[in-house]
C-alpha cells in the first residue's frame, strides 16, 4: 500500500480568513486511481480544501502536492492535470451545451477537429446530445451538473475535484452522477470529492476523511469507519406488554424501551445470530410483532466523531441537522 | 506553441465567446446606440435652435455640426456599462473559477472581455456616426482625418473599456456593476460636448477644461469639422494611454486577487 504513488498529498495544511481558522493542520494522502471523499458538515472547510488543492486559493501554511507539483509554486503544472467541478454549476449560461464544450476544447488547444470529436463524444456519454443546441437555462439541475462535469473532462484530466457534486440533485440524477464517477475511476482517474451525504461517500469512496473543525477527525474505508462506532443491533417490537416483559427476561443484555414495547439486542445482524434469537423466542413461545436489523452506518460515525469535539449544544444540533439533510 | 502564442490563442477564444454573447443578447448593446441617438435627436431638433445661437455666430441651424462629435463620444461611454456588466456577471457566475483552474493565460479572460467590448462599442459608434450624418451632420474631414478620428476613438474606447472591466471586477453585484460607470457617461456633458466650456460657471469651467473628455471632444471636432485643435490632440492621447494603463493594472490586480 505504501508504495502506491499519491495523486494528492497535504501535510499541515492551514488556512484562516481573518480570525476564522478554516483548516487547522489538515493531512491528506490520496492514492492514484482512487476515489477519496472528504466528508463534513457545512463550514467544515471542504470547499476551502478543494480551492487550495485546485490552485484557486493560496494556503497559509503546509505542504501540498497535486500530481507531483506544488499548487502554490507551479500552478500551471497542477492546472494541466486537474479538472474541477465546483459546487455551483460553472457553465456559460449564454452558450449552448455544445458551445460550452467547444469553448473548453479551444481553451485546451485541442484543435478544431479533435475538439468537435470530443464534444460529440461527451454529449453522447452524458446523455446531452438532444440538448446540445439548447442554452443551459433549458436544462434540469441534473443536466447542468452533467454538462459541468463534461466540461471538466474535455481536457482529459488525471485528477478530478468534485465539490459537492450531487448537492441539490434529485435521487435519479444523483445515481446517474455516481455512475459517471465510477466509470471515471475505472479509467484510472483519481477523484477527490467532497460531500455532506454519508451515503455518497459510502457508495463511491475508497477512502473517506471526516473533516471537522479544519482537521481530519477520522479516516479510513467506509467499513473501517463503521467499526469505530458500536451501534449494530436487532430491534424487536411486541404487541402486548406481557410478551414484552417475558422477552426482556429471556433475552440477556438488552436495552429496553418500555413505552414502545421495544427491545434492542446488540449484534451484527448475521443470519446465524438472528436464527438463534428467533429460536430462543420460539422456545419461550413469545411472539414478536416485528423485527428489524440495524447496522451502524456512516451517520452514526459522523455524529459520534463530529459531536464529541463540540462544546456548544446549539452548534451540535445544527451539525446533526445538516448531516441529516 | 510558445507562451505568447497560447496567450493570443486563448484571448482570441475568449473574444469569440464575448462576441457570441453580444450577438445572442443584444439587449446590453442596443442602449449603447439608442441613448446617444436619442440625445442627438433631442439636441439637434429640440434644443438645437437655442443652443446653436449660444455656440457661436453663424452656428444657427448648424448646431448638429457642433454637437455630433460630442454625441459620438458619448456612445463610447455607454459601451463601458455593458462591459462592466458582462465582466461582473462572469465573476459572479462561477464560470470564472473554471477558467482560473485551467492551464490558460491568466490575461485571456479579461483580454476577451475588453477586446469584445472595444469591438462592440466601436460598432455602436459607427451606427451613431451614421445617425449623425442622417440628421445633417456634414463633416469636412479628409480620409486621413477620418482615420485619425477612428484611431482616437479606438484609444478612448480602449481606455474606457479597461476602466469598466476593473469596475466590473470590483462590483459585488451585476446591478452595482451597471451603475459604476454612470459617472463616465456624464463626463462629456461637463466638457465641451454640448456647449463650449467658456459659457460655464467658473468652477464647472475649471473642471471641464481639465477633464479628459474635453481635449478628446476638441480633437474630434477639429478632425471632423476643421476647428482649432492646438495641443488638445496630444493631451487627449496622453489621457487615453494613461487611463488604459491605469485600468489595465487595476483590472489585472483585481482579477488575480479575486
Amino acid at each position: 500500500m505504501t508504495t502506491t504513488p499519491h495523486a494528492i498529498t497535504a501535510t499541515g495544511l492551514r488556512k484562516a480568513y481573518g480570525d476564522h481558522v478554516v483548516l487547522d493542520g489538515l493531512e491528506l494522502a490520496v492514492a492514484e486511481g482512487t476515489v477519496y471523499a472528504l466528508l463534513g458538515p457545512n463550514g467544515a472547510g471542504k470547499t476551502t480544501t478543494v480551492q487550495i488543492l485546485s490552485t484557486l486559493v493560496a494556503a497559509d501554511g503546509g505542504h501540498i502536492t497535486v500530481g507531483g507539483h506544488d499548487p502554490a509554486r507551479d500552478p500551471r503544472a497542477v492546472r494541466a492535470q486537474i479538472g474541477v467541478t465546483g459546487q455551483f454549476a460553472a457553465v456559460d449560461a449564454k452558450l449552448t451545451g455544445e458551445e460550452n464544450l467547444i469553448l473548453m476544447a479551444d481553451l485546451h488547444h485541442l484543435g478544431r477537429q479533435e475538439g468537435r470529436r470530443r464534444t460529440a463524444g461527451l454529449l453522447e456519454q452524458f446523455g446531452l446530445t438532444d440538448a446540445a443546441k439548447k442554452l443551459p437555462e433549458a436544462y434540469s439541475g441534473g443536466m447542468r451538473r452533467r454538462l459541468d462535469l463534461a466540461m471538466t473532462l474535455v481536457g482529459d484530466p488525471r485528477i478530478i475535484f468534485l465539490d459537492e457534486p450531487t448537492t441539490g440533485l434529485d435521487p435519479r440524477s444523483r445515481h446517474a452522477m455516481w455512475q459517471i464517477v465510477r466509470e471515471l475511476v475505472a479509467d484510472g482517474v483519481t477523484v477527490f470529492l467532497t460531500t455532506q451525504y454519508l451515503e455518497e461517500a459510502d457508495q463511491l469512496a475508497d477512502r473517506i476523511g471526516v473533516l471537522d473543525g479544519g482537521r481530519l477527525v477520522a479516516e479510513g474505508t467506509a467499513e473501517e469507519l463503521k467499526r469505530l462506532v458500536p451501534g449494530g443491533h436487532v430491534r424487536l417490537r411486541f404487541a402486548d406488554p406481557a410478551a414484552y416483559e417475558r422477552a426482556a427476561r429471556a433475552l440477556h443484555g438488552t436495552a429496553l424501551d418500555d413505552e414502545g414495547l421495544t427491545l434492542q439486542i446488540p449484534g451484527d445482524g448475521s443470519a446465524r445470530e438472528l436464527k438463534s434469537l428467533l429460536d430462543r423466542l420460539e422456545a419461550e413461545a413469545i411472539e414478536a410483532e416485528s423485527l428489524s436489523v440495524h447496522t451502524p452506518d456512516l451517520d452514526d460515525v459522523f455524529f459520534a466523531l463530529t459531536t464529541e469535539r463540540s462544546h456548544n449544544p446549539a452548534a451540535d444540533a445544527a451539525v446533526r441537522k445538516e448531516a441529516l439533510r | 506553441m510558445s507562451t505568447l502564442s497560447y496567450a493570443v490563442a486563448d484571448s482570441a477564444t475568449m473574444l469569440r465567446r464575448n462576441l457570441r454573447h453580444a450577438l445572442r443578447y443584444p439587449s446590453m448593446t442596443i442602449p449603447v446606440v439608442a441613448i446617444p441617438v436619442v440625445m442627438l435627436l433631442l439636441f439637434v431638433y429640440v434644443f438645437g435652435n437655442a443652443l446653436g445661437s449660444g455656440v457661436g455666430p453663424g452656428a444657427e441651424g448648424h448646431y448638429v455640426d457642433y454637437v455630433a462629435p460630442g454625441i459620438i463620444l458619448m456612445a463610447t461611454t455607454y459601451g463601458s456599462v455593458s462591459v462592466a456588466v458582462s465582466v461582473c456577471s462572469d465573476m459572479t457566475e462561477g464560470i470564472v473559477n473554471r477558467f482560473r483552474t485551467l492551464s490558460i493565460s491568466r490575461a485571456a479572460v479579461l483580454n476577451g472581455h475588453v477586446l469584445g467590448g472595444v469591438v462592440q462599442t466601436l460598432f455602436s459608434v459607427v451606427l451613431v456616426v451614421g445617425a449623425a450624418l442622417l440628421t445633417g451632420f456634414r463633416p469636412n474631414a479628409t480620409p486621413l482625418e477620418w482615420l485619425a478620428t477612428a484611431g482616437l476613438l479606438t484609444l478612448v474606447v480602449l481606455a474606457l473599456t479597461w476602466l469598466a472591466a476593473d469596475m466590473g471586477l470590483r462590483a459585488r453585484t451585476v446591478e452595482a456593476a451597471s451603475n459604476a460607470p454612470t459617472p463616465l457617461t456624464f463626463l462629456p456633458f461637463l466638457g465641451s460636448a454640448i456647449v463650449p466650456t467658456d459659457s460655464m460657471p467658473t468652477a464647472v469651467r475649471w473642471f471641464a477644461e481639465y477633464q479628459p473628455f474635453t481635449p478628446v471632444t476638441e480633437t474630434l471636432r477639429g478632425l471632423l469639422m476643421g476647428t482649432e485643435i492646438g495641443n488638445s490632440a496630444l493631451i487627449a492621447v496622453a489621457w487615453c494611454l494613461g487611463l488604459t494603463v491605469l485600468g489595465y493594472i487595476r483590472a489585472r490586480s483585481a482579477y488575480d486577487k479575486g
